[in-house]
């Protein structure tokens, strides 16, 4: 049973089949490295561990099909996946403590894209909800935005108002039950993605 | 004040669903603790030492009756018959059920009450003066825009999981009362130039572990930008801040980290990005908040009242209580009245479910059927009669609501501390009634005058005590509980963070130890010179020699 939830055309939740193969880096041999940096940086990544070349140049790569890949390991790993890409068959995986500037420094059409996939270590990561809101209203990204991780019910009304369009719902949860969740509020005050505050939405006066 | 629309209604009544729905998932084990926890806590929802805690929203400390009422009534269904006024001007009941939780939650919809966001990683309880537009030295009332900025944090889908918590108070008066500055946003209302309302913006106050005051970010925002001014500063702390370091990850660790001149860079950067878009506040938005602002229908009252002026000739304790706990209005023969929630030797903020009915019996008399909260943690009358003080001073005193000391000694600002709350190291209350009890005498508290004591059961600092003229903090020192003490601090215009006297106290010492800094003060105080004067231009060493003198007496012998 597929744990995906996909909004659809018309706005309308539906469980569907996953058509992507997550590449996930294997775990690192010894101690994970921190990212070292500069205060600004630090502030952005402390704490957070990034994969090591190692993993990097271990990490398998589905020969056929459709491949979702992490950021570091297309930066990487690119120029074995350029022809994949251009058949579309390329979606990048970004985490929450990495950047959309990034992202964009190599694929400066997003929409050359057919999906973004960001990662959420702990649902109680909020960062997820801006790096959402910033893909679709800065730089313009229009194709499938998919949560993945630690993706859980009460998060998803967020995560569709943050500009998501697609779930993967931690596989322990119940994706079925957790469709509900997304309409939580019917009219929520603020404005978001895609959304006007309710004053410019409805007449309340 | 604010009415809710269906529209308003239904995200309350919808809250009420959703967190039932929870708290159902919670009992039957389908959520987690870790996974329930930051759901409960965005609900006013803690797990506390003896039950859970509740605590409900009282959006920029204003009350109709009927929703005192309704607190009365909860509080007596539910709890042990009284309510706690917290130094963010919410209600707490102490001793709820967890599965009640959505009970009472449905019970407060129905009088437009909720206890949304009033905790956890998100924004809160907007807070302001509590004598927002009636008070004699204001420039702006912030009631509308505050009541703007309540709709938009609500359920704000981009920061509802933030690094840390995040207070945003608002002022608009000559004399800050809502301490804007020792906020993670503050916001301070002036008029301009152009005779347009604007706002001056400070950013990553706070007090907790490392008590900072604000640093201006902007010294002019037209108020139409103030939502996406806001939203492009907790852009820039929701995607900067810390989140590896719990006691690193409040904004003001990000602003002095960045320093204020790179944060502005990069808020302004990101704002440039969002300023004139969907989020620009339009004149009829503020218009239709604002009507529910409007001044009350006053009478048109002489200055002076005779019946009043008599009173106070010939009732010296009516006149005691008038000179402490009745404060100017702009309009003529109208007056605030401060019901005390401080009677020596009772928890301060405390008030019992008979007392909010006595209150919401004379806000309907005589105030127009409206109270505020405020962060002093007393309950206000804001729109009297010169000729209905004596009566309500009666009605209240009979109440124990009259304890002429607001702005003494003894009207200490205390959080729940050990007694109550999970996260405090030290005891408070009885910290706050020993002192109440060792000061018990009206005469000496008028003589010593003008003071503010602030108690912290832990450095989260819920009690205020860095700016406290006097702030006493509770700590763990090997199990056992003592209390440090901070001179010098104060809230308004002025602010700074107190300095600490030197070695932590036992609870049995600490009033002694205010008696003696007292001692110093009216020693050494010009004429009628406030205590926090004093220390200013003195400096904490007198007081430290008289405190600690002695100890190193006993010391050498």
């Amino acid at each position: 049973m597929s744990n995906l939830i996909r909004l659809n055309a018309d706005g309308v939740a539906e469980i569907v089949e996953d058509q992507w193969l997550r590449v996930i880096p294997p775990a690192a041999a010894e101690e994970t490295v921190r990212k070292q940096a500069g205060k600004v940086v630090m502030f952005k990544l402390t704490g957070e561990t990034a994969y090591t070349p190692e993993q990097i140049a271990n990490t398998v790569i589905p020969a056929t099909g459709n491949i979702l890949v992490p950021l570091p390991v297309w930066q990487v790993r690119k120029d074995e996946l350029q022809a994949r890409l251009a058949a579309g068959e390329v979606g990048i995986i970004l985490a929450t403590h990495e950047s959309v500037e990034a992202l964009q420094a190599e694929f400066p059409d997003l929409n050359a894209l057919p999906l973004i996939a960001v990662f959420v270590e702990r649902f109680a990561d909020g960062r997820i909800f801006t790096l959402g809101n910033w893909l679709r209203t800065r730089f313009g990204y229009k194709n499938e935005l998919r949560a993945i991780g630690d993706v859980l019910r009460d998060q998803l009304f967020f995560h569709k108002r943050s500009g998501f369009n697609s779930f993967l719902v931690r596989a322990d949860r119940s994706a079925q039950e957790a469709i509900a969740s997304l309409n939580d509020f019917s009219q929520p005050y603020q404005g978001a993605v895609n959304d006007v505050p309710v004053w410019r939405r409805v007449n309340r006066t | 004040m604010y009415k809710y629309d269906p529209i308003d209604q239904q995200i309350v009544n919808e809250r009420v669903a959703q967190y039932r729905d929870q708290v159902r998932r919670y009992i039957t084990g389908e959520l987690s603790e870790d996974e329930f926890r930051p759901l409960r806590l965005q609900n006013g929802l803690y797990i506390q030492r003896h039950a859970p805690m509740l605590r409900i929203a009282v959006p920029y400390g204003l009350l109709a009756s009927r929703q005192l009422r309704k607190l009365a009534e909860i509080t007596k269904k539910y709890d042990r018959g009284y309510g706690h006024f917290s130094t963010r001007q919410n209600m707490q009941l102490n001793w709820p059920k967890l599965e009640d939780t959505p009970d009472i939650l449905a019970e407060l919809a129905t009088v437009q009450m909720h206890s949304i966001q009033t905790s956890g990683n998100c924004i809160r309880n907007i807070t302001t003066d509590q004598f927002a537009g009636i008070a004699p030295d204001e420039i702006i009332d912030p009631r509308a825009i505050a009541e703007i900025m309540r709709q938009w944090s609500t359920f704000h889908p981009e920061f509802a999981l933030l690094p840390r918590k995040f207070k945003i108070a608002v002022s608009g008066t000559e004399k800050d009362r809502a301490i804007v500055q020792a906020h993670d946003i503050g916001l301070e209302f002036y008029k301009d130039d152009q005779g347009q309302m604007a706002i001056k913006v400070w950013v990553g106050g706070g007090l907790g572990r490392t008590p900072i005051l604000g640093s201006v970010i902007r010294e002019h925002l037209e108020w139409q930008h103030v939502l996406s001014y806001c939203e492009a500063i907790i852009r820039v702390y929701n995607i900067h801040g810390r989140r590896d370091n719990i006691f690193k990850a409040r904004i003001k660790i990000l602003v002095k980290a960045l320093g204020i001149e790179e944060f502005k860079r990069q808020v302004e950067e990101e704002w440039a990005h969002t300023k004139n878009g969907p989020l620009t506040i339009t004149q009829t938005e503020l218009d239709r908040v604002a009507q529910y602002f409007e001044p009350m229908p006053y009478e048109t009252l002489p200055a002076h009242d005779a019946s009043f002026d008599a009173a106070v000739a010939s009732n010296p304790a009516f006149a005691a209580w008038v000179k402490r706990c009745v404060h100017g209005h702009r309009v003529p023969g109208y007056r605030a009245v401060t019901l005390s929630l401080k009677p020596h030797g009772k928890a301060p903020g405390d008030i019992t479910s008979e007392q909010m009915h006595v209150v919401a019996d004379l806000a309907d008399a005589y105030s127009f059927g409206e109270l505020r909260s405020s962060h002093e943690q007393n309950v206000i009358l804001a729109d009297v009669k010169l000729s209905d003080l004596y009566a309500v001073w009666e009605k209240a005193r009979a109440a124990g609501l009259a304890t002429p000391n607001i702005g003494l000694l003894t009207d200490i600002i205390c959080c729940p501390g050990g007694d109550f709350c999970s996260l405090a190291n030290a005891k408070s209350i009885p910290i706050a009634e020993a002192i109440q009890i060792q000061f018990d005498d009206l005469d000496y508290l008028y003589e010593i005058g003008e003071i503010e004591l602030n108690i912290s059961g832990c450095m989260n600092a819920c009690g205020h005590h860095h700016v406290g003229h006097i702030g006493i903090l509770g700590v763990d020192k090997d199990g056992s509980e003592w209390y440090q003490v901070t001179i010098g601090g104060k809230q308004g215009k002025d602010a700074s963070i107190g300095t600490v006297i030197g070695p932590s106290f036992s609870a049995e010492e600490m009033p002694s130890v205010v008696q003696k800094l007292i001692e110093v003060f009216i020693r050494e105080r010009y004429a009628d010179e406030r205590f926090i004067d004093t220390v200013r231009r003195l400096g904490v060493a007198p007081f430290k020699a008289h405190v600690y003198a002695e100890q190193k007496q006993g010391a050498v012998a």
